[in-house]
C-alpha cells in the first residue's frame, strides 16, 4: 500500500520534470544567458529595436480598437436579430478562426495585399462575439501581440517584435536574439497580468462561451432587408480569403497575368503537389509531426489528468501552471528558447544537440500543444465520476484495461477536442518552423513561403487549400460528439 | 475464527487527527451486515477499506481465510454496487453486465452471454441486453448495478446506500426484492445506509457506527432491547432518555443510573410519573404523546389514539426499561 503511494508520488516528481524541462528550462537558459552586457547595451541603444518593441505593442492595441469596432457590431447583429440566412452565416464566420492561421494569411495576401492589420483583425474577430469583452480585448491584444506569420508576410520592411527577433537569430547575433526574446516575453507577462486582474480567473477564460439572449425577429422589411445585407456582406468581405484562395489554386503557374479573372483553370497545381515528390514531402513532414506532437501532448495530458484530477497530488496547481504556460508567451520566445537550449551538448545541464535533427520539430510543436491538450482533458477528467473507474476495478479491471474501455471513452469529447486544435496548430504553425526547420524535414508553413518567394502563387495556394480542408476535417471530426 | 469475511482492528486514518476504527467484524458465510450510523460515522470509509479503495493504515482483512489487506480491488473479487450506480453510459446494459466477465481467460462468447441473461433474468429484467442506461428509470438502473456485479460471481457483494437514490415509495418494494435476490444468490453482503428502517428491514446484522468507531454489532432486536450505550440507544429506534428523580420514579433502582424506554413501553396510569400532554401525533393504529414532565423534560408515549387529550394531566408508568 505504501508502494502504490510511493508510486504516486514518484510519477509525479517525473511529469513535473518533464513539463519543466520542456516550457520553463529553455526560458531560464535563455534568460540567464540575455543577462549579456553587451547585448543588453545594443538593445537598450539601439533605436530600432525599441521601435520594434513599441510597434508590437501599439499594433496590438489597435488590433484591439479594430477589433472592437468589428466584432462589436457583428456580435450584435447575429447575436440580437433573427434574419434569413443567420445560422449558416454564422457558422461561416466562425471558420476563419478554425482554419489555420497562416493559410488566412496567405488568403489575405491575395486579397488585401500589402494592409496587415485587417488579418489581425479577423483572427480575433471570434472572440469579441462572445460577451466577455474586456478577456475578449485582452485576448485578442495576447494574440496580436504573439502574432508572427501576418507581419512576416505582410510586414515588408516594418518590423514588431517577433518578426524583428526571427531576423536577428537568422542574422547570427545570438546574444541580442535573447535579449529581444526576454523582452518580448515580459511584455506579455504584463500582458498576462493583467488580463488576470480584469479576469480575476483563468487565463483561458475569455475562450469560455457566454449565453447569448434569444434573437428575435426583425418586423419591418426594410429594415430586415438591410441587416440580412450587412450580414452576408461582413460574411462575404471575412470569407472572400479563403474564396481567392481556392480561385488562385487552380490558376496554373503563369496563366494569370492582366485579365480580370483568369483565363485557365485546371488541378495542375494539386497535381504537381501530390505528384512531385520533393511538393509531397513537405505535407508528409508536417502530417507526421503533427500526429507525433499530438500523441505525446494527448499522454502528456492524460497523466497530468490523473495526478491533479484523480490522485490530487500536493503540488497539482504547478502541474497545471506548466501545462498552461506555453499558451501564455508568444511563440517566438519559445522558439528562440528551443532553439538555444537544444543546440548544445551538455548533458550534465540537460541540454541536448536537437536543433538539425528530426526532433526539434515535433518537440516545438508539443510544447505548443501542452495548453490544448492539457486545457480539454483536465476538463473532461473533472466531470468524470471517480466511481466509474472504481467499477470497473471492482468488476476484475486492471489499469490499462480501465483506461481503454472506461476512462478514454468517458474522456472523449475534451480529448477529441484538444487534439484537433493541438494537431491544426502544428499543421500550420510557422513561429516555430521558421527557426527550426531543416531542409529534411521542412512543413507545409515553409514551402508555402518558398513558393510565394519563387512567384509560384498557384502551387502555395494548392498548398494552402489542402491545408484548409485537412484542418477543417480534423476540426470537425474533433467537435463531433 | 468462524467467519467468512473478517476485519481485525483495520484501521484508516486520515488527516486533522480523523481516524476511522479500529473495527474488527466477523461476517458470517450467506450473511447481509448493515453498517449503519450517522453521516461522517465512518461507514462509507468502511466499506470503501473492505472494496479496496482505501489503504488501511492498521489491521487486517481476510476472506475465507484469504488475507486481501493488500490486493488490489480489481483481484478481491469484491462486487460493488455504487450509490449512484457507475453505471457506464457509453455501454448498453448488456455491456454493463458483461465487463466483468470479460478478461478472465478466453471463455466463449455464448458463455458469457448466457451469464449476462442470467444475471438481468435474476433482477427482473430479461430481455434488457441492447436498452441504453440512460432510457432506463432509476429503479431499472438500480438493478441493472445489481446484475453487474453479481454476473462474475463474486466472494462478497458490497451496497453503498443502494437505495438512497430511489423515491420513498418505490424504495420499500425494492429494499425487499433486494434481499430476496442477494438471499437466493447466498452472497455474503455489507452495506452502508443511514436510515434505521433500512437496516433492520434488509439487515441479518447490524454493525452501529459512531465517530469512526464500532459501538454494537447485533441483530436488529438485539440492538433495539438490549443497545450497549446511550447512542445505540437513541440512534436505533425512537427513545426517552431519563435521569434522577424521573428515573427513579419510573422504577431505577439505582440511584443515578440513566433509564431508557421506548414510547411504546411507557403507558398511562392511575399513578407513576406525572405530566401534562402537549402534543398528539395521530398515527393511524396509534398515536404519539408528547408528553412534558413536572422537570420541563419531554418525552414521547405511544398509546391507543384516545389514551389521552392535549392538556390533559397524566402519569406514566413503564412496562419495560433499559438500564444504562
Amino acid at each position: 500500500m505504501i508502494g502504490r503511494l510511493r508510486n504516486t508520488d514518484l510519477a509525479a516528481v517525473a511529469l513535473t520534470l518533464l513539463l519543466a524541462w520542456l516550457v520553463v528550462y529553455p526560458i531560464l537558459v535563455v534568460g540567464a544567458d540575455a543577462a549579456d552586457g553587451t547585448a543588453v547595451r545594443a538593445f537598450v541603444t539601439r533605436p530600432g529595436e525599441w521601435a520594434a518593441l513599441w510597434a508590437s505593442v501599439w499594433i496590438s492595441l489597435v488590433s484591439v480598437i479594430l477589433a472592437a469596432a468589428i466584432g462589436i457590431p457583428l456580435a450584435f447583429l447575429f447575436e440580437w436579430f433573427d434574419f434569413p440566412g443567420r445560422k449558416t452565416l454564422g457558422a461561416l464566420i466562425a471558420l476563419p478562426v478554425l482554419l489555420s492561421p497562416l493559410v488566412g494569411v496567405i488568403a489575405f495576401l491575395f486579397l488585401y495585399g500589402e494592409s496587415g492589420f485587417i488579418a489581425r483583425v479577423w483572427r480575433v474577430i471570434v472572440p469579441l462575439l462572445r460577451p466577455s469583452l474586456v478577456g475578449a480585448a485582452m485576448l485578442t491584444f495576447m494574440t496580436a501581440l504573439g502574432s508572427f506569420s501576418a507581419p512576416y508576410i505582410f510586414g515588408g520592411g516594418f518590423r514588431v517584435m517577433t518578426t524583428q527577433i526571427v531576423a536577428t537569430k537568422l542574422n547570427g547575433d545570438l546574444p541580442l536574439a535573447m535579449v529581444e526574446t526576454v523582452a518580448l516575453a515580459l511584455v506579455a507577462v504584463l500582458g498576462l497580468v493583467m488580463l488576470r486582474r480584469t479576469e480575476g480567473d483563468d487565463i483561458l477564460v475569455a475562450l469560455g462561451k457566454g449565453i447569448a439572449p434569444r434573437p428575435r425577429p426583425i418586423r419591418r422589411a426594410s429594415v430586415r432587408r438591410l441587416t440580412t445585407a450587412l450580414g452576408w456582406g461582413f460574411a462575404v468581405l471575412l470569407l472572400l480569403p479563403h474564396l481567392t484562395l481556392l480561385l488562385v489554386s487552380l490558376v496554373p503557374y503563369g496563366a494569370w497575368t492582366t485579365e480580370i479573372l483568369p483565363p485557365v483553370i485546371n488541378f495542375e497545381n494539386y497535381r504537381r503537389l501530390f505528384s512531385e515528390a520533393e511538393r509531397l514531402r513537405p505535407m508528409v513532414n508536417s502530417l507526421w509531426m503533427a500526429a507525433v506532437s499530438t500523441a505525446i501532448a494527448v499522454a502528456l495530458a492524460l497523466g497530468a489528468g490523473w495526478l491533479v484530477v484523480r490522485r490530487r497530488v500536493a503540488w497539482r496547481r504547478v502541474i497545471e501552471g506548466l501545462l498552461a504556460l506555453p499558451w501564455a508567451l508568444p511563440g517566438t520566445v519559445f522558439a528562440i528558447a528551443l532553439a538555444i537550449t537544444f543546440s548544445v551538448h551538455a548533458p550534465l545541464q540537460l541540454r541536448f544537440v536537437l536543433v538539425g535533427t528530426a526532433v526539434i520539430l515535433p518537440l516545438a510543436y508539443l510544447v505548443r500543444a501542452l495548453p490544448l491538450t492539457g486545457r480539454g482533458i483536465l476538463a473532461s477528467y473533472r466531470q468524470l465520476d471517480p466511481s466509474l473507474e472504481e467499477a470497473a476495478a471492482s468488476l476484475g479491471a486492471g489499469r490499462w484495461r480501465t483506461l481503454a474501455r472506461v476512462t478514454l471513452p468517458q474522456l472523449r469529447p475534451g480529448l477529441a477536442a484538444g487534439a484537433s486544435l493541438a494537431f491544426v496548430a502544428a499543421l500550420g504553425d510557422i513561429v516555430a518552423s521558421i527557426v527550426l526547420y531543416t531542409y529534411e524535414t521542412r512543413p507545409v508553413s515553409i514551402e508555402i513561403l518558398s513558393s510565394l518567394r519563387l512567384s509560384e502563387t498557384g502551387v502555395a495556394a494548392a498548398f494552402g487549400v489542402v491545408l484548409m480542408l485537412v484542418s477543417a476535417i480534423v476540426l470537425g471530426v474533433g467537435a463531433r460528439r | 475464527m468462524t467467519g467468512f469475511l473478517e476485519t481485525q482492528a483495520i484501521e484508516k486514518r486520515w488527516g486533522h487527527g480523523v481516524t476511522v476504527g479500529p473495527i474488527t467484524l466477523d461476517i458470517a458465510s450467506g450473511e447481509i451486515l448493515a453498517l449503519l450510523g450517522p453521516s461522517g460515522s465512518g461507514k462509507t470509509t468502511m466499506l470503501r477499506l473492505l472494496a479496496g479503495f482505501e489503504t488501511a493504515d492498521g489491521g487486517r482483512i481476510a476472506v475465507a481465510g484469504e488475507d486481501v489487506t493488500t490486493v488490489p480491488p480489481a483481484r478481491r473479487r469484491f462486487g460493488m454496487v455504487f450509490q449512484h450506480y457507475a453505471l457506464f453510459p457509453h455501454l448498453d446494459v448488456g455491456e454493463n453486465v458483461g465487463f466483468g466477465l470479460q478478461g478472465r481467460g478466453k471463455g466463449d462468447e455464448g458463455r458469457a452471454k448466457q451469464q449476462i441473461s442470467e444475471a438481468l433474468a435474476l433482477v427482473d429484467l430479461a430481455g434488457f441486453e441492447r436498452r441504453k442506461v440512460h432510457e432506463l428509470s432509476g429503479g431499472q438502473q438500480q438493478r441493472v448495478a445489481l446484475a453487474r456485479a453479481l454476473a462474475p460471481e463474486p466472494r462478497v457483494l458490497l451496497l453503498d446506500e443502494p437505495l438512497s437514490n430511489l423515491d420513498p415509495a418505490l424504495r420499500e418494494r425494492t429494499r425487499r426484492e433486494l434481499r430476496d435476490v442477494i438471499k437466493r444468490v447466498g452472497i455474503t453482503s455489507v452495506f452502508v445506509t443511514h436510515e434505521q428502517d433500512e437496516a433492520f428491514d434488509l439487515g441479518d446484522r447490524i454493525a452501529v457506527l459512531n465517530n469512526g468507531r464500532l459501538e454494537q454489532t447485533g441483530a436488529p432486536d438485539d440492538l433495539y432491547e438490549h443497545p450497549a450505550n446511550l447512542f445505540v440507544a437513541t440512534f436505533v429506534g425512537r427513545a426517552n432518555v431519563f435521569r434522577g428523580a424521573a428515573a427513579r420514579a419510573l422504577g431505577s433502582a439505582a440511584g443515578n443510573g440513566v433509564l431508557v424506554v421506548r414510547p411504546e413501553r411507557l403507558r398511562f396510569a392511575d399513578a407513576g410519573l406525572p405530566g401534562i400532554v402537549r402534543e398528539r401525533r395521530y398515527t393511524g393504529v396509534a398515536a404519539f404523546f408528547l408528553v412534558e414532565g413536572d422537570d420541563h423534560q419531554r418525552f414521547e408515549v405511544l398509546a391507543e389514539p384516545d389514551a389521552a387529550q392535549v392538556g390533559q394531566r397524566v402519569y406514566v408508568e413503564a412496562t419495560r426499561v433499559i438500564a444504562l
